[in-house]
């Protein structure tokens, strides 16, 4: 999903980096304080970075013959919300541009603010939202994290079709905008929606262990209420 | 331990395994990654004229040095999950066999909870 290197021109990769960084900066700093405050959070932290690490890494088959990843981020997105998902997105993303050739430096900027902050901040919205009406826990962070998924393709078919509107056009218009869109779109929505549910799928099995193992840390972080654990608990143990 | 969510999700994975046996076998699909695709796209669209305006640094020599990198993406990544998770089991394993020995401990660390 990542946007290879050298594929957005100017003035585009840099107009994602200026968007992009001071969420990182942010993120840097929101993690600095949390792990300062409660060091017991770092294992958590860890969880959630070698998360992304193994998804993101995962090249799966589609139902549209065509192979794509999944973004791991849901998860980040979930316990710490999207800023520190963000610097996590970026340690992942740097790997795979440096190693792999896998996306690239020039649009780092544009695939931190796809998968790391525009995802992760679908997925934490759909996460809170779901907790407040009640659903099924385990069902929201499916939801959070499947829809976190999707959106973070959606930026990417934006992201490229802004940049190659403007490249074919010279100006930049909502019917060259549209006509783009639907292409990458294509490519990457259809490829994506089954590897989005399963993504989905193993984030709300990843939450299970967690909360089996780790839950009072969730609930002081606010992530989960304490009642709710007590309901799961019982449901599961 | 009730195990509902796993067979959901293995039910899941299944289907999406059955199916890629199924369509792999049976059409001439040639799985390529999205991102090759969209560069295609691209191609396509502006013509063969785009020129990308930044080369990678480096790049995997073969399609083996690729997989090998990506398979280590994967194993440092998991092998982070695993530790954590049997790090958290058998503390929480020993905190509660110790909770029988010291009741008022245990006690007093669920009420911070």
């Amino acid at each position: 999903m990542h946007i290879m290197e050298g594929f957005l021109d100017a003035p585009w990769w840099q107009l994602w980096f200026i968007v992009s960084v001071p969420v990182i900066l942010y993120g840097i700093y929101k993690m600095n304080r949390l792990v300062n405050e409660k060091r017991e959070i770092l294992p958590l932290l860890a969880v959630a970075g070698a998360f992304i690490f193994v998804l993101s890494s995962l090249k799966l088959p589609s139902v549209t013959g065509s192979c794509s990843h999944p973004t791991g981020t849901g998860i980040a997105a979930i316990m710490f919300g999207p800023a520190i998902s963000a610097v996590l997105g970026t340690i992942v993303l740097l790997y795979q541009a440096l190693f792999l050739a896998h996306g690239g430096l020039t649009t780092l900027g544009a695939n931190v603010f796809s998968m790391g902050i525009a995802g992760p901040l679908a997925a934490y919205i759909v996460y809170k939202a779901g907790m407040k009406a009640r659903i099924n826990f385990y069902f929201v962070v499916f939801l959070a994290t499947a829809i976190g998924d999707l959106v973070t393709y959606g930026i990417t078919s934006t992201q490229l079709a802004l940049a190659i509107a403007y490249h074919e056009e010279g100006i930049l218009t909502l019917g060259g905008f549209l006509a783009q869109f639907k292409v990458f779109a294509a490519i990457f929505g259809l490829t994506q929606l089954p590897l989005a549910i399963i993504e989905g799928a193993v984030s709300a099995l990843l939450f299970k262990y967690v909360v089996n193992v780790k839950s009072d840390i969730l609930v002081e972080m606010k992530v989960i209420e304490a009642a709710v654990v007590r309901k799961l608990r019982g449901s599961s143990a | 331990m009730s195990r509902k969510l796993e067979i959901i999700v293995l039910a899941i994975i299944l289907i999406f395994a059955i199916q890629f046996v199924y369509m792999s076998s049976t059409t001439d699909a040639e799985y390529t990654g999205a991102d090759g695709q969209a560069e295609d796209a691209i191609m396509e669209i502006t013509g063969g004229t785009y020129e990308p305006v930044a080369e990678p640094f480096w790049e995997p020599p073969s399609g083996e040095i690729e997989s090998l990198l990506f398979g280590l993406q994967a194993a440092i990544g998991a092998g982070i999950l695993g530790y954590f998770f049997g790090y958290y089991r058998a503390k929480k394993r020993y905190e509660s066999d110790l909770a029988y020995g010291e009741k008022s401990k245990s006690e007093g660390d669920s009420q911070s909870v």
